[in-house]
């Protein structure tokens, strides 16, 4: 304050300019923070990263039901990752994941932005009506969904396969889905859409919505075409939101497990086995611990590329931590 | 609106309908076939709109095996991981908005990083934790569990509430009298609280739907499984009747359900701030 007249010290060089504040004082303003934080430390400190590190030691340990049982697991170096990568079964899952994933993600990146796209230009009713079924199929439990779905798509009295006799596929007459692979995996990639479109286009939609009216109509007045507005004007204010929006899908399908465990556990012949559902079969059918632990630590790492592009683009748009 | 304009805009509204019949058809079969009398639901001829209404698939659902008690033990579960959550989470959330500490952009990232987290990769460590801690079929193994899955998201969630009510308001508060916690209660707290509403939907929904470690860790206590277990196994207890599954899963679905109308409109701009504005 300009109104103090005592002559001050000099202050040294390098000396802090800062008024010292009383001792205890100070330390309970520094410590409250780390208070705050200390239990979400904890917790991820106990379940994800330990579990984590367990799961690399695993991978690193011969260790089957006996050890799971009596302990004393042996170190066998790489011997794990060199069983899974050598053999074809692995490289299969992992094809198929990839194939999962891409085929999901395309169809609900695709169908949401024309979704949202359609949401924009309704009238309002019609919006409400869309969207509150939206909602309703977002809020939809996922077992309840994968329930209902082994419900329409039931051989006997199942709903599908009377619109498509009505249809005039006739060859449909108690057809079973889930006893033919790329059926069985057609109804997941179905399922998985149906429930994942309604979070990417109520997104999509809400990015749409922030870019002001008039922008649009003075691009028309200027005149601009319909396609030319699209390409100039939604497309890159969709882009930060549309990157994150396919990196989270992206985990999200890739990660999916309950839906396929219990429509087909990864059957019929394989057709539904995903990196996930193979580690579980691993662990759970063949009590493989060691050779699960080895393939969820390459589904840790392939997801952390993943999840690596997803912050930086989410830290890129935020501008600050 | 003139019959002309009217007509141009009919492919979009046909379009939207076919969205709308297509995104709701899968909950209303669920909810018709729960209601129908059986002979509607075995007739060849599916029937779209049911013939009369009647609860005895609810009853038969109902009246299953121990459907009682893992209904509640789900409520419990979810309920106490999303309290939990909420507490935890608002401290760190008030730390990481208005505090200013060393460490707290490695602290936000390590939330980013763990909402993402793989938690699927990690079921046999976590069993092996679970059975070291004595912790192996007991809810309180997924109580915590369901906390930590969804604590991360809580926290950007929260975060994102926090940063958008005024620190002048707390201030002014703390210069009329009130403590740094009082400021914080008597204040932004009642600001909160839509925010609050919106973030334990989502967690909610997350630990109510877990199926995954669920299925896993509780194996020999049957008492204490959930309901996403028990219903991933309803053919074991039903067969193949439909009426009583969808019943089921309509009772699976409510609370949800219920929620998600009663909190829609913040939900969607929870929806928004939450998950992608961080």
């Amino acid at each position: 304050m300009t109104l103090s007249t005592a002559p001050r010290k000099v202050r040294a060089p390098g000396q802090e300019l800062r008024r010292p504040a009383a001792p205890g004082r100070r330390r309970s303003v520094v410590l409250w923070p780390y208070l705050l934080i200390a239990p979400t430390v904890l917790g991820v400190v106990f379940l994800l990263v330990y579990p984590l590190l367990r799961n690399v030691q695993l991978s690193f340990q011969n260790f089957g039901l006996a050890e799971l049982i009596r302990g004393g697991a042996e170190f066998v170096g790489f011997d794990n990752y060199r069983e899974l990568l050598t053999g074809q079964e692995f490289w299969d899952v992992v094809q198929r994941t990839l194939i999962w994933t891409t085929v999901n993600v395309v169809l609900i990146v695709a169908l949401a932005t024309l979704v949202a796209l359609m949401l924009q230009r309704l009238g309002r009713t019609m919006r409400i009506l869309v969207m509150s079924a939206l909602a309703l199929a977002w809020a939809t439990p996922i077992l309840a969904a994968t329930t209902i779905f082994q419900w329409l798509f039931a051989s006997r009295l199942g709903v599908v396969n009377w619109v498509l006799v009505q249809l005039g596929f006739e060859s449909y007459e108690g057809y079973s889905w889930f006893a033919d692979g790329t059926a069985t995996f057609s109804i997941l990639v179905i399922l998985v859409v149906w429930q994942s479109v309604p979070f990417a286009a109520i997104t999509i939609y809400s990015a749409l919505t922030t870019v002001p009216a008039e922008i649009y109509e003075s691009a028309r007045l200027d005149g601009a075409s319909d396609w030319r507005m699209f390409r100039s004007l939604t497309v890159p204010i969709l882009r930060p939101i549309f990157g994150l929006v396919l990196c989270l899908e992206v985990i999200w399908v890739f990660k999916c497990f309950p839906q396929i465990w219990v429509i087909s556990e990864g059957g019929p012949n394989d057709a539904t086995t995903t990196l996930p559902v193979y580690a579980y079969q691993v662990a759970v059918s063949q009590q493989h611990y060691d050779l699960q632990a080895a393939s969820s630590t390459i589904t840790v790492l392939l997801l952390a590329v993943i999840l690596f592009v997803y912050l930086r683009q989410l830290f890129r748009q935020e501008g600050e931590l | 609106m003139n019959p002309r304009a009217q007509l141009r805009r009919l492919p979009l509204n046909l379009a939207a309908l076919a969205v709308f019949v297509v995104t709701i058809f899968p909950v209303y079969w669920m909810t018709s076939t729960a209601f129908k009398p059986s002979g509607d639901i075995n007739a060849d001829t599916p029937v779209f709109v049911p013939t009369s209404l009647t609860l005895e698939h609810f009853r038969t659902a109902v009246a299953a095996d121990g459907f009682g008690t893992f209904w509640r033990n789900s409520l419990f579960v979810t309920v106490t991981a999303v309290l939990l959550a909420l507490l935890i989470a608002m401290g760190a959330a008030f730390a990481v908005a208005r505090l200013r500490f060393r460490g707290k952009r490695g602290f936000v990232l390590m939330v980013f990083i763990a909402q993402m987290a793989p938690w699927e990769a990690m079921l046999i460590p976590v069993y092996i934790i679970a059975r070291d801690t004595d912790l192996l079929d007991r809810l309180a193994m997924l109580t915590l569990l369901y906390f930590i899955f969804t604590l991360p998201f809580t926290i950007i969630t929260l975060r994102g509430f926090l940063a958008a009510v005024p620190v002048e308001l707390e201030e002014a508060a703390q210069v009329d009298g009130c403590t740094r916690l009082g400021a914080f209660r008597r204040v932004t707290f009642p600001l909160l609280a839509p925010g609050l509403l919106a973030t334990s939907l989502f967690g909610f929904i997350t630990a109510w739907n877990e199926f995954a470690f669920a299925n896993m860790l509780i194996v020999k206590n049957q008492e204490d499984r959930t309901l996403p277990v028990w219903l991933s196994s309803f053919s074991n207890t039903f067969g193949t009747d439909w009426g009583a599954t969808m019943a089921a899963s309509t009772l699976f679905a409510l609370p949800v359900l219920i929620l998600f109308l009663v909190l829609q409109r913040r939900v969607t701009t929870g929806f928004v701030s939450g998950s992608v504005k961080g």
